[in-house]
């Protein structure tokens, strides 16, 4: 030793860094990418593929060219917005379509703002909002998956668009459900039309535990987007059965599991504290069940959080922490 | 909740990478000579009361407090005054130093140097405090705060119970958890002498889980001397337990107040070495002329708890154990949380100093900052409930008034909040420098409320 290091304590570190977090984000992913891909097969795979190389890739070259700083791939984050955009596309989504989805998501809904942790909005939801406003033909033709060996295709609307369709043609909800065939139990392990990661409700609920156990996220924010879901469909079903879903299919459709699991607890758009994380929470359950009875969209989730996580600066500043010592 | 004894918010679990526990305390043999600095407590420095060329003894008083905040130093050797003047502590900040050149081991008449344990303890609690003052007792858990200020609490305010703190928590030290063992019965008595001079007050000493040989052999202590009302609470472990804030937090359930004292909750807080020190004045007559430190690190071969003099140079204390390991980046007086990194081995021991700890470049080397991610893990660490992100933006932003606000000024800089950012973010750093700018905010205006009393009076 020829000289002595001198600096501030501490000087030891955990081993936590961002992008170990963000691998942890990724690998709780791989339950409901591999099941994605059984179920909508090679297509599924396309979109995936596009959707995380264009991430990836787009980041890397922003920060190179444009922005001239170092690299930012390495922490993993443009992945994780690749693969939960492509989880929130129809796996017949064309290519390109994916790749205006990554350029928004990654060019104009990450790094515009100053890239990972600066952004407002979850990059993957306004990429996904971008298409469905601007490709709704793509965006909205849905097909019950077929499987990764599966020879049909068979086209048809989501469960909430076909509810949506069916009240406006002057259908009851039962009348609606039956037609439909769903069966809760089986919209719990697959086989739903939709896009890619409403597919299979358990692979993402794995995830959603493997985070938990890691402490990577709190359970506060997804279980109180639950509840409030349950609870507020529960009072409109018990109201008008005819008119309002029950609480089992707001809960089980409509990427539901998905937003609430791995979109609405991306660290940077949703507040930090626990009290904060719950009315956040509160605000998408309860935006997403306005939007779905009342909306001119089927599928409310997205724009919910979308909404939620514009507030997230003043739930930061309204629910602290309480302090050691103070009142 | 859980029903383990613990603070109420933040912390974080470090490993304890507890190396050196099964090291025996040893005696280092005497340097050839010893630097005693004059600022080695809280409070006024001491104003040296010898001239070069005086013959002292060991325990001989060689400087004075230099106001009421402040301790008496002795000599922790025999022989002759060499010097008096400026020299580098082991920060590389400049301070008075008095050179002693060791002859011999001659110690000063009237302090008992015998093993025998004297377990019968003053009535007058006054004459304890007295006696801790004589014996220049400074916390030994870190701060170094003059005891004999402690245990004369303000008037109007109360001791209702003494915290002894084992709970060392920080990683790698190991001294107190060594005296414990070794000289628990002395500590015991440490303790009741403290009791008495608070009027009689209970007491807790407080271990961590880690240590269960310590917790099992001061139950059984206690129960042998049968000092009344002494309790051995075993607490989680988790840093920084052993913050004063945070222990009485834990064993009192009581949040001392933003810059209030612990008095003001009703506690009295001292740790095991001052507990011992306070033993050995009041006891024994002698004062602190010694302390354990801890010699540790993975990459370190010889680990040690070693019974060092007071002010030893570090490299005398290092070469005896082998010298400093090819490998080791950074040398810290005590732990790695929040112990200061050695600048200078020229530089000697003082009374606080409770280890030394070398860390490999693995182990220090800090990561390059990247962006904060929002993730709140430093929120969830602080254990004074305070926002680590907002105050490191505000600190660079220089914003004093938000600063304040957001209780800068509470920051114990106890590391956890850099410790846990996965981003790399020198949080505590920043905090530090804004911290400052609160304080002198505070005085600022505390120096104007003053003038503007005494421009009213007139």
């Amino acid at each position: 030793m020829s000289k002595l290091l001198v600096s501030p304590s501490p000087h030891i570190h955990s081993k936590d860094t961002t992008q170990r977090l963000m691998l942890d984000v990724v690998i709780a992913l791989v339950p409901a990418v591999v099941c994605s891909v059984l179920f909508y097969g090679w297509q599924e795979l396309l979109v995936l593929g596009v959707s995380v190389a264009s991430c990836v890739l787009l980041e890397w070259a922003i920060t190179k060219y444009l922005l001239k700083k170092p690299s930012t791939v390495g922490d993993l984050s443009a992945v994780i917005t690749g693969i939960l955009l492509a989880l929130n596309l129809p796996y017949t989504t064309p290519w390109w379509v994916v790749f205006v989805g990554a350029v928004v998501a990654i060019g104009i809904a990450k790094l515009t703002f100053g890239g990972l942790g600066q952004n407002i909005w979850n990059p993957a939801l306004v990429g996904r909002v971008f298409l469905l406003v601007s490709f709704p033909t793509y965006m909205t033709s849905w097909s019950a998956p077929k499987g990764l060996f599966g020879v049909d295709a068979v086209s048809g609307a989501t469960p909430l668009g076909a509810v949506q369709e069916g009240l406006m043609q002057g259908s009851s909800v039962p009348e609606i459900m039956s037609a439909g065939g769903y069966d809760y139990s089986q919209m719990l392990l697959a086989n739903l039309g939709g896009s890619a990661g409403e597919v299979c409700a358990l692979a993402l609920l794995a995830g959603f535990v493997y985070l938990c156990c890691r402490k990577v996220i709190k359970p506060w924010i997804t279980l109180s987007i639950f509840a409030t879901v349950a609870l507020t469909s529960f009072i409109f079903w018990s109201v008008d059965p005819s008119r309002f879903t029950d609480p089992a299919f707001n809960l089980l459709t409509g990427g539901l599991i998905l937003g609430a699991c791995f979109m609405a607890t991306d660290y940077v758009t949703s507040p930090m504290s626990v009290w904060g994380g719950v009315v956040f929470g509160v605000g998408i359950g309860f935006l997403t069940m306005m939007i779905r009875y009342f909306g001119s969209y089927p599928e409310g989730v997205s724009f919910a959080i979308l909404i939620m996580n514009s507030v997230v600066p003043l739930l930061n500043r309204w629910f602290k922490q309480k302090k050691f010592g103070r009142k | 909740m859980s029903k383990k004894h613990t603070f109420s918010m933040g912390g974080v679990h470090p490993h304890d990478s507890k190396i050196s526990r099964e090291c025996a305390i040893e005696q280092l043999p005497l340097a050839p000579t010893v630097y005693l600095s004059v600022a080695q407590h809280i409070g006024a420095p001491s104003v040296p009361c010898v001239a070069v060329g005086d013959k002292v003894k060991v325990g001989q008083v060689v400087a004075q407090p230099g106001g009421f905040v402040g301790a008496y130093i002795h000599s922790s050797v025999s022989g002759t005054v060499k010097s008096i003047g400026p020299r580098q502590d082991l920060a590389g900040r400049m301070s008075t130093h008095i050179e002693i050149a060791v002859e011999g081991d001659e110690w000063l008449e009237g302090i008992d140097t015998s093993d025998t344990l004297i377990t019968a303890i003053p009535e007058d609690a006054k004459a304890i405090v007295e006696k801790v003052k004589l014996g220049g007792v400074v916390g030994l858990g870190g701060a170094t705060f003059p005891t004999h200020v402690k245990l004369s609490p303000p008037p109007g305010s109360k001791c209702e119970r003494i915290i002894i703190n084992g709970c060392e928590c920080e990683p790698y030290l190991t001294s107190d958890f060594r005296t414990l063992l070794e000289k628990g019965e002395q500590v015991v008595v440490g303790a009741a002498i403290l009791q008495k001079a608070m009027g009689g007050v209970p007491c807790t000493i407080a271990i961590e889980e880690n240590k269960p040989e310590a917790i099992a052999h001061i139950k059984e202590v206690i129960a042998r001397l049968g000092y009344p009302e002494m309790e051995v609470m075993s607490m989680k472990m988790r840093y920084p337990q052993g913050g004063e804030k945070q222990l009485i937090d834990a064993v009192m359930h009581r949040q001392v107040g933003s810059g209030a004292l612990p008095i003001s909750v009703g506690a009295v807080v001292q740790n095991v070495a001052t507990a011992l020190a306070v033993y050995d004045a009041v006891q024994k007559n002698k004062p602190i002329v010694d302390n354990s430190v801890t010699v540790t690190g993975e990459c370190f071969p010889r680990q040690a708890n070693l019974l060092v003099r007071v002010g030893t140079p570090l490299r005398y204390i290092i070469d005896y154990l082998g010298g400093v390991p090819a490998d080791a980046v950074k040398i810290i007086s005590g732990g790695p949380m929040m112990g200061r990194a050695v600048a200078n081995l020229d530089a000697a021991t003082v009374k606080g100093t409770g280890a030394l700890l070398f860390l490999t470049e693995a182990q220090t080397r800090r990561a390059p900052e990247t962006n904060c991610i929002r993730c709140g893990k430093c929120a969830d660490a602080c254990p004074m409930g305070l926002e680590p992100f907002l105050l490191n933006k505000l600190a660079q932003a220089k914003d004093t008034d938000a600063l304040e606000e957001n209780a800068a000024q509470d920051c114990i800089e106890c590391g956890c909040c850099l410790y846990s950012c996965p981003a790399h973010i020198p949080l505590l750093d920043h905090i530090r420098v804004g911290k400052g700018f609160v304080l002198s905010a505070i005085r600022a205006r505390a120096a104007a409320a003053k003038a503007a009393a005494e421009a009213a009076k007139q």
